[in-house]
């Protein structure tokens, strides 16, 4: 057992900083440094970027267009580019569809739907929760019934997130009301152009427009657009849940954010000193770089432990809960770091109002973010189910 | 002892939740903060004058109720119920609190206008430099004449967009973070040399940043002793964060009330999730914060008149217990709901906005567990 890199890591280490150096995009820089909201096309521009250099999804298998890395060269990439504070990719193609898709699709689906994730032009989005189905995911009301080589979907789908960008979204439908309710549901691919489809917006806490409604009426979606068996669509489900979870700890990402609430420590003035040199301040900061220490190496003994390999299993649910508790710890931290100049609320930048934002630069975005970060407790599973999952399979309780 | 209101207390309370149940449902709410004013002037008005609310704290000798910080914790839980943005913080409990300690022509001149609701007033006292220390202060009043110039600038002044006059401190000597030298001026709003910049903020508010450029002012804005205002700003700020304390307690008590609600509405699994223990559980502990918050702040109402020391340990274990509490419950009410408590559409969310900006008011939960360490556990 070692924890330590081997010169061709160190090497593989040295090339992706100096790809990303050469590589990132000043003017993105520039807009996530001002905390800005992204658009569709400042999200696509590193992806596009790195489908050229044929890094845009390490996870999948060589076959597909994965890169054929390591576990190592994958956490060091994925460290890497946290550490550059690199924006998020999309997880809705690459991280989510795209898996279901090489692992449960038709050889047609594969050859259509695979290189368009990779290269972008699609655009993924995930029609899941309901309006009462929510924890209780396997309740979906949402219908499609059989018509010829078609099915029509109707029904409503909520907290879609970026749907209002969305080509494709990949639905839950219910396809046999009288099965037991795990049993009735199918996985459709539904072109997000289809008449009958309505996207209206939810505006969160911060003022983000993240997520959005979608409504289903009378949408027409060839019975070719399902994955996988009829009423089987659970399965997929199942699959695709594991798999959000694995990257959902976040690790590399609290990180960086850690360094930013550092640096704003270090600028904040407590008195005749900067605000990290606050006892009570220091000490909440060193106890979350320790939790962190603690969902670091929990994460790495389960990508190289034993149970390597096998996909992610129940545990999975302790990196959930563990890392997104971190993640709101962290906003919870910048918010009082920044003082009196939480209270501000910018709306971005408009039209020609080139006015700076009222306060330090890293202020303004302080107080939406942390009331935003309160959903990563409760959106891919809430931490209560993720408790139930670990009481259920892992304590056998 | 005797922990009851008395008749006249009850009143208040009863009149002013009636009022604000006709008037200040959330929709109503939402609708004003969101106009290019953020607010609906109308209110205020009728706080003052049909209802003599704005007279609760105030002697009868000027127009008053006659009452005290326990009238005004009264009226700030009742606002915290309706997440009200009314200036009744800055205006009454602040500078009403000023001018009753200094007495004299200049309360015989102001309090009246108070009570009519012809009078806001900001408190113009957070500086970018200073987080929560009352001492810190870089503004500057110097002498000319029989007045004052004043510079400097003022951050995150709550309704400040919508006030007549400022409460302001400023440095007629000493240092930046020394005790002497401060003092306090209570002047008009749109003296020349005044710019200000407006913004709304993220609890539904409005406040500026205020840059004083060689501002004259008259001396009799002066409130209190030139240079010796410290002691009078620290007990204004005490009797501040008590009326806060009250006012987090109405938006917590909302807040476990709308939790309650929504989980025995909310099905899955085929049950009110209200019964699941895990929820019942949370929603106990819910209860014990609001039910701690509202004796924490009965005891700060009850120790303001304390000497000084006294005073301030009780306020910053009061403010420390509520700021958690507030943080708790804040969360725990937003978890509960789980997607639906992120977004703007429902009250709950609005709630917690406002929560949070409690925690850090007037010091934070370290600030003040600071304060009182030193003033208790000192060697």
């Amino acid at each position: 057992m070692d924890m330590e890199f081997s010169p061709e890591d160190l090497a593989f280490q040295q090339e992706v900083r100096d790809f990303i150096a050469e590589n990132y995009p000043a003017d993105l820089r520039e807009k996530q440094d001002e905390g800005e909201e992204m658009s569709k096309e400042d999200f696509l521009v590193w992806h596009k970027i790195l489908h050229k250099k044929g890094w845009i999804a390490p996870a999948w298998p060589v076959e597909y267009g994965g890169t054929g890395w390591t576990p190592t060269q994958r956490f060091i990439w994925s460290e890497e580019t946290a550490r550059a504070d690199c924006i998020r990719l999309m997880p809705f193609g690459l991280a989510m569809v795209g898996p279901v898709i090489y692992t449960f699709g038709t050889p047609e689906q594969k050859a259509h739907f695979l290189p368009r994730i990779l290269s972008g032009e699609d655009w993924w989005c995930q029609g899941y929760s309901e309006p009462g189905s929510g924890s209780d995911l396997a309740s979906l009301r949402t219908t499609a019934v059989r018509d010829g080589d078609d099915y029509i979907v109707n029904g409503q789908k909520t907290w879609t997130t970026l749907a209002q960008h969305a080509d494709w979204g990949f639905f839950l439908v219910r396809t046999d009301k009288d099965a037991k309710q795990q049993e009735g549901i199918s996985f459709l691919l539904i072109d997000m152009k289809s008449p009958g489809i309505t996207v209206r917006p939810i505006i969160t806490l911060g003022g983000e427009h993240e997520v959005n409604e979608v409504w289903l009426e009378d949408v027409r979606v060839p019975v070719a657009n399902r994955v996988y068996e009829e009423n089987k669509g659970w399965t997929c489900a199942k699959f695709l849940l594991a798999h959000e979870r694995t990257g959902i700890a976040g690790v590399a990402a609290s990180k960086r954010g850690i360094e930013k609430v550092k640096a704003i420590a270090r600028t904040e003035v407590d008195g005749n000193k900067p605000l990290l040199a606050n006892a009570f301040f220091k000490r909440k900061v060193a106890e979350l770089e320790v939790d962190l220490a603690a969902l670091e190496f929990t994460e790495l003994r389960s990508l190289a432990g034993p149970n390597a390999g096998r996909g992610p299993g129940p545990e999975s649910s302790l990196l959930k809960i563990k890392g997104s508790e971190i993640q709101q710890r962290l906003t919870e931290l910048s918010l009082e770091a920044v003082g009196h100049y939480g209270a501000p609320y910018f709306r971005g930048f408009g039209e020609g109002d080139n006015e700076h934002p009222i306060g330090p630069d890293y202020a303004h975005r302080a107080a939406p973010t942390y009331f935003n970060m309160r959903k990563t407790t409760i959106y891919g599973g809430s931490n209560e189910i993720q408790r139930n999952i670990i009481a259920k399979m892992v304590l056998g309780l | 002892m005797d922990f009851t209101y008395t008749e006249t207390q009850d009143m208040i309370r009863d009149t002013l939740a009636r009022f604000l149940s006709d008037t200040y449902d959330f929709d109503t709410r939402q609708k004003f903060i969101n106009s290019d004013s953020g607010r609906d002037p109308a209110i205020w008005t009728a706080l003052a004058q049909e209802l003599g609310m704005l007279g609760a704290p105030f002697a009868e000798v000027h127009g008053g109720l006659g009452g005290g910080a326990l009238e005004n914790a009264i009226v700030m839980e009742e606002l915290g119920k309706v997440i009200g943005i009314e200036p009744y913080l800055p205006t009454v409990v602040i500078a009403g609190g000023a001018l009753k300690a200094v007495g004299g022509a200049q309360a015989d001149a102001i309090i009246p206008e108070i009570i009519a609701g012809n009078v806001i007033v900001a408190f113009a006292y957070a500086e970018p430099q200073g987080r929560y220390d009352l001492a810190n202060l870089r503004t500057t009043a110097k002498k000319d004449g029989a007045g004052y110039v004043l510079n400097g600038h003022k951050g995150v002044v709550y309704a400040a967009p919508w006030a007549t006059h400022l409460l302001v401190t400023a440095r007629t000597g000493g240092g930046t973070r020394d005790r002497e030298g401060v003092s306090l001026f209570l002047i008009e709003a749109n003296l020349p040399g005044i710019v200000r910049r407006d913004y709304p903020t993220v609890d539904g508010s409005r406040a500026s940043e205020i840059y004083f450029e060689n501002v004259a002012i008259p001396g009799d804005a002066l409130l209190g002793g030139e240079g010796t205002g410290l002691p009078l700003v620290e007990q204004i700020v005490d009797e501040a964060t008590v009326a806060v304390c009250a006012e987090a307690t109405g938006v917590m008590q909302k807040l476990h009330e709308g939790t309650l609600e929504y989980t025995q509405q909310r099905k899955q699994f085929g049950v009110p999730i209200a019964k699941f223990q895990v929820l019942q559980h949370r929603m106990v502990d819910m209860f014990m914060e609001v039910e701690q918050a509202r004796s924490m702040t009965i005891m700060g109402v009850l120790k303001l008149d304390l000497p000084a020391n006294e005073r301030m340990a009780a306020v910053s274990a009061a403010k420390a217990k509520v700021a958690r509490g507030a943080n708790f419950v804040g969360q725990n009410a937003i978890q509960t709901h789980g997607g639906i408590g992120i977004t703007q559409e429902l009250a709950i969310g609005h709630y917690f906005k406002r929560a949070t900006m409690i925690e850090s008011q007037f010091g934070s939960h370290d600030y003040h567990m600071d304060r009182y360490e030193r003033l208790v556990l000192a060697d």
